[in-house]
């Protein structure tokens, strides 16, 4: 829990043009990324962005393609706020929050095109590759979303597709990499007063007047865009909150995805 | 420039409805029609909260829950909440809540309840007008209404108020929730692909959109107004 006096001091020191941390308003905490680190997924990572922690695993599973589309493999999201993460999650069912995060890194993945879902086909109508990702969230310091779409790219990036024998899959046997045409980075502003802020830690997060998430890929354009939290934004602040997550995306990707 | 599947002009929204006071039994209640895409409110409160360890000293609790019909889609569509269904509440109960004098009500729960009957795209928009009428007709204190309508691309170009084979075929599809008093926009979502100098007309076009929904939200609130005077006079 974050005390009045502790939020009146964020609010104070940001209005002088300053973070408590000392970094710049356009300054990603250190990130940090591990690739496969878990054996028994086909593609995961580790990531950190500052004390924020968030473990992406991807299975790759068979399943049957939907009736509108039977010649394309299947993407699903899934997000867990584990209770070991922060003080607010509680164990049960996804609530929200984690349903909100899942969809938001799920829509950034998908309208990117960054996957060919045409090519997971196995049998037209019947068999398709389901790629899951599971978002494990291990330490919540703030600015989960950024740190859950960077995670689940690196572990896409990081999946293997299974061989196939007597149509079953052999697991640690591999046919190939799951390519990615593009890299979809998500990057979160949030606003307060009238400053706009990119990764906010938890501290941050807790004075926020808005946030908002924008997705762009590689040649700059936007691929999805989430307004979250209760407070709004002006044009004029969401045009330049767009500038910001296309220069920041460009960063990220060209330092850690190059 | 080329015409639309339905008729319509890239900036001309559908057909618009909105009423108020349609629930005898609710605090307030409102109905919001955009062509064949049309939602209805309901406002209960503000009320004691229930479960009480939600409830907050400081302000009310907002809770909303957006719900689809099961003969609104052309599937049927499966009752009970969806995790598309739980994202949506979250958005509009966010927008609802930015506008929403929360602080007048603490401990207390304000319940709103919106119900999508006919879906043919832009269900959040509808569900957000309807509830935004329901509330200021239930008297809660608000700032302004949110009004919402969505923009889209379709085949490369810019249009107002995607419909029927837009809503499948099209590129991009971009809903908005804005408060025009305030110049600020409190609900905002995109999937598919633009770029910025599109998104900036999407956006232009959308409000210019929203302030006739909103045109429309204040009409129905002054007629319920109406009704109420000249039975006054009959008396």
């Amino acid at each position: 829990m974050i005390t009045e006096i502790d939020k009146n001091y964020i609010r104070e020191i940001i209005a002088t043009g300053k973070r408590a941390d000392g970094r710049k308003f356009d300054q990603y905490r250190e990130i940090e990324i591990k690739k496969g680190y878990v054996k028994n997924a086909e593609g995961s990572a580790l990531v950190k962005i500052g004390e924020t922690e968030v473990l992406v695993g991807v299975k790759m599973e068979i399943g049957e393609p939907f009736p509108d589309t039977p010649d394309e493999g299947v993407l699903m999201v899934n997000a867990e706020l584990t209770p070991i993460a922060s003080p607010e999650f509680e164990s049960g069912p996804p609530n929200e929050n984690a349903i909100e995060l899942a969809r938001v890194v799920d829509r950034g993945v998908r309208e990117s095109g960054a996957i060919d879902f045409k090519k997971l086909c196995i049998a037209p109508g019947e068999k398709v590759w389901m790629i899951c990702v599971d978002i494990h969230v291990i330490n919540d310091s703030g600015n989960l979303m950024d740190a859950s779409s960077i995670a689940t790219v690196a572990a896409l990036l990081d999946t293997k597709i299974p061989k196939i024998e007597d149509e079953e899959i052999k697991r640690g046997e591999y046919s190939g990499k799951l390519e990615l045409k593009n890299i979809p980075i998500a990057c979160t502003i949030v606003k307060i007063g009238d400053r706009l802020l990119v990764d906010p830690d938890f501290e941050e997060e807790s004075v926020t007047e808005g946030k908002i998430t924008i997705v762009t890929i590689d040649d700059g354009s936007l691929c999805a865009i989430q307004k979250s939290g209760i407070g709004g934004f002006t044009p004029e602040e969401i045009y330049k909150a767009i500038d910001i997550s296309i220069e920041q995306g460009k960063k990220i990707r060209d330092k850690y995805f190059r | 420039m080329s015409e639309r599947s339905d008729g319509r002009k890239f900036d001309e929204l559908r057909e618009i409805e909105a009423r108020a006071n349609l629930i005898k039994r609710a605090n307030g209640s409102g109905y919001f029609r955009f062509g064949s895409t049309s939602a209805i409110s309901a406002v209960y409160g503000p009320v004691e909260m229930h479960p009480r360890h939600l409830s907050d000293p400081r302000r009310a609790f907002i809770k909303f829950r957006y719900n689809m019909a099961p003969f609104s889609t052309k599937d049927r569509n499966r009752p009970g909440p969806s995790r598309r269904s739980i994202e949506i509440s979250k958005v509009i109960k966010e927008a609802l809540s930015a506008v929403i004098e929360r602080e007048e009500f603490p401990r207390a729960g304000i319940e709103i309840y919106a119900e999508v009957l006919e879906a043919d795209a832009s269900t959040r928009c509808a569900a957000l007008n309807a509830s935004s009428i329901a509330l200021a007709h239930a008297g809660i204190p608000m700032r302004d209404l949110v009004a919402s309508c969505s923009v889209g691309k379709v085949n490369g170009q810019i249009v107002l108020d995607i419909a029927g084979e837009e809503d499948t075929e099209g590129e991009v599809d971009i809903p908005i929730g804005y408060v025009p008093s305030e110049n600020k926009i409190h609900l905002l979502q995109m999937d598919g692909i633009m770029t910025k100098e599109e998104f900036k007309k999407a956006l232009e076009l959308g409000i210019k959109g929203c302030k006739i929904v909103y045109q429309k939200q204040v009409e129905a609130l002054k007629e319920i107004f109406k009704t109420f005077e000249s039975e006054e006079v009959n008396e």
